[in-house]
């Protein structure tokens, strides 16, 4: 810069133009960067999808313990529920067949789950190598010579482990017969009971604040304070918090005992629901808050000047003009409390349940915590279930986002 | 006067045994659904204190329980290097050094990256490219945080041992958990300090080009100081959030507290430690179950003093140009 202010005449014609090349490219280069950077965000987002991807197919080697032949003449899988009863009967010890009637007598058990009780039991069988989706594209033939050199026994197949059967199975402890179903049925309950409770409260706060509070009010404007600074607040505190609440002192009534309920402690859907309705409770606010906001003054004049009251205006034309813009902020809401893991973790979900969540004093496991513990886990197998299940939650919560803005676009397109 | 009272009578809601006008009086009327709501509301408006109090109550109660059993006392919590909980050894420093090393690498990464690219979104991308690149930014931010840690664990870990070797990377890392953690605090940098530097008014620039000014030197000399308050809270927000996350960090960071500067080896951070203590069958009378709640106060307390100084960067050194 100096070269240019330093001459007192006008710079040389080739100088400035060298001068300003120099300027220019620099400018350029710098451009390169930001672009650069804003791409390997993009591309961040690509690796995470195509690595969920990786592992959610390929091949994978299984060996069993037990020659399926040797039990049955037909194959496994088309006997029917009675015959696979006689299979594990006849295969298992007394006391271990009639435990597992115990836990669930066979008359009620499906025919999918037997077969899996057979294969886990009877043939033992067990994972014994997973491929990732490239690795098994791209490297067949070396990964068939290394198998039949270190399991010659075991067989090779390629396996989509997201599938209809790994929708409706529950939870197992083989990551062959492992499934969602107890997961996906906890996540739909505790989202259910979240926005039960959370959106009423919401809605409510945000009218109070944007419709009836007195800004120049300490205690109006110390809630406003308050609800930014909750939203700052990490998830795994309210976990504490709610453990400390809603698990334990009020576990006569979050474990269901109030209402004659015996058979399990705070640790219920109850309990991690309030917990996740207070997490989400300032975003629902915020966003309710701004959707009020857009709702035009003259609609609230118009319906004061033919006498209605501030509750009547709120109820008749506030609300429902606001109400697309408050679901769109409440459904992004929501779609943060279904992928949150750590409050959960704190207040005690189960992370091993075969039986389907039948109340709201049930324990549950949810599809976060599902992922959390198989990706933690380090046998062969688990990583891949736990790909499914990423897979799983991301379709999920696509299709609440998704929800959201034909929500937005239809309020969008409205005009006053 | 004749008149005047005859104007009166004429007038509904007038005309009373006295003969004096009173005007119809609609405000005085009671209406107990209107005071009903208006009280449902207020406690609606009102919950959200009892939530913090809540916390805050919880929190001190059992991290004084903690603090006043007989195997623990605050210097030691605050000054001594070792958190063993099973043998007694409270000193929360290990814990509270992975915290910090974790955020700073996140942000290392998501602080350059998040404001090249709310640069680049601001002042270089065409409103075309912006409405692509933005929302596909935000696809980002929405994905949760678990996932993150599968990322992280299964793709950056890998990715780290290839490139520097496996005997200098361990499996569990604080790197790997913190260069992820950057890309999942990037969008919410780039959209804080995009909101900011759009803020800057256009005359600024103009005034910068007219000067003679390239569109680097005015984004970087011109915008980017005018727009700091709003990027500093940004960043603030970003290390705040890196401080309270857990699943990323209970995944991949490494389970077992260790004082160690080396960002490739396994240390376990507050928020792990406290998701790793809670995950097992801990019983509610054990030190354990107290430590938790400390944990959760010294998490607590600078998260919120971060989301305070950040508000009042903004507030206090916001330049407005109107």
């Amino acid at each position: 810069m100096s070269a240019v202010t330093a001459s007192s005449q006008l710079p040389e014609d080739r100088a400035f133009k060298q001068y300003l090349q120099g300027r220019r490219r620099v400018g350029w280069v710098w451009q390169s960067l930001f672009l650069l950077a804003t791409c390997i965000g993009i591309l961040a987002l690509m690796a995470l999808l195509y690595n969920v991807a990786d592992g959610a197919f390929g091949y994978v080697a299984y060996e069993d313990k037990v020659d399926a032949a040797t039990i049955s003449d037909r194959p496994l899988e088309g006997l029917s529920q009675e015959e696979l009863v006689a299979v594990l009967q006849a295969n298992l010890s007394r006391g271990a067949f009639n435990k597992l009637d115990d836990e669930q007598p066979f008359a009620q058990r499906s025919q999918g789950d037997v077969y899996n009780l057979v294969l886990e039991r009877v043939l033992q069988r067990k994972v014994v190598a997973a491929w990732s989706l490239t690795d098994s594209l791209t490297r067949r033939a070396a990964i068939e010579a290394e198998l039949a050199e270190e399991h010659p026994n075991a067989r090779l197949t390629f396996r989509s482990w997201l599938s209809p059967k790994f929708l409706q199975e529950p939870m197992s402890s083989q990551p062959l017969a492992a499934g969602v179903r107890t997961a996906i049925l906890g996540s739909l309950w505790l989202i259910a009971i979240t926005i039960a409770v959370a959106l009423p409260i919401g809605v409510g706060a945000a009218i109070y604040l944007q419709e009836y509070a007195d800004h120049t009010r300490w205690y109006n404007r110390l809630i406003e304070t308050n609800i930014y600074n909750l939203a700052g607040v990490p998830s795994i505190v309210y976990g504490i918090l709610g453990l400390a609440i809603f698990v334990r002192a009020l576990e006569f009534f979050s474990s269901g005992a109030m209402f004659g309920v015996t058979d399990s402690n705070g640790r219920t859907i109850i309990s991690a629901a309030l917990t996740m309705a207070l997490l989400t409770l300032p975003l629902i606010i915020v966003n309710a808050q701004e959707a009020i906001k857009a709702v035009p003054d003259s609609f609230r004049q118009a319906a004061y000047g033919l006498g209605a009251t501030k509750w009547q205006t709120t109820w008749a034309h506030v609300l429902p003009n606001a109400l697309p813009g408050i679901l769109t902020g409440s459904i992004l809401a929501v779609s943060r409390a279904i992928g949150e893991t750590a409050p959960l973790i704190v207040i005690g979900a189960s992370t091993f349940i075969t039986v389907d969540p039948s109340s709201i004093f049930s324990k549950f496991t949810v599809l976060p915590i599902q992922i959390y513990t198989w990706t933690s886990r380090p046998l062969v197998g688990f990583r891949n279930i736990a790909a499914a299940s990423i897979l799983v939650l991301l379709v999920l919560l696509l299709a609440l986002n998704a929800t959201a803005i034909l929500l937005r676009n239809r309020f969008s397109r409205r005009l006053y | 006067m004749e008149t005047s009272t005859n104007i009166q009578s004429a007038l509904p809601g007038a005309g009373t045994s006295a003969g004096v006008f009173r005007p119809a009086d609609l405000k005085r009327r009671a209406r107990p659904l209107e005071f009903l709501v208006q009280g449902f509301l207020f406690f609606c408006g009102v919950l959200s204190i009892f939530t913090t109090l809540g916390i805050v109550y919880v929190l001190g109660r059992e991290s004084a329980l903690f603090f006043t059993n007989s195997e623990v006392n605050v210097v030691e919590f605050f000054t001594t290097v070792k958190w063993l909980p099973e043998i007694g050894h409270f000193g929360v420093w290990p814990l509270v050094n992975a915290t910090l090393m974790t955020s700073f690498i996140a942000m290392l990464v998501s602080g350059p990256l998040g404001l090249s690219a709310a640069i680049y979104l601001s002042e270089y991308a065409t409103p075309h490219t912006r409405g692509l690149l933005k929302p596909t930014l935000e696809v980002l931010a929405g994905i949760p945080t678990v996932v993150y840690g599968y990322f992280a664990l299964t793709f950056m870990t890998p990715l780290l041992r290839a490139i520097l070797g496996a005997d200098t990377v361990q499996v569990y890392n604080n790197a790997s958990a913190g260069i992820v953690m950057g890309i999942m605090i990037m969008p919410l940098v780039t959209s804080m300090s995009e909101d900011a530097l759009s803020a800057v008014p256009r005359s600024l620039r103009e005034a910068s080009y007219g000067l003679g000014a390239t569109k680097l030197e005015t984004a970087v000399q011109v915008v980017v100081p005018a727009a700091l308050s709003g990027i500093v809270a940004a960043f603030i927000i970003g290390i705040s959030r890196a401080v309270g996350e857990t699943m990323i960090v209970a995944l991949a960071a490494g389970a077992g507290p260790n004082l160690t500067f080396n960002p490739f080896k396994a240390a376990e951070t507050i928020t792990g430690h406290i998701a790793r203590i809670s995950g097992g069958d801990i019983s509610y009378a054990s030190i354990q179950y107290e430590s938790i709640f400390a944990l959760g106060l010294v998490l607590f307390v600078v998260t919120l003093a971060l989301n305070l100084i950040s508000k009042a960067v903004v507030s206090r050194f916001r330049e407005a140009y109107q």
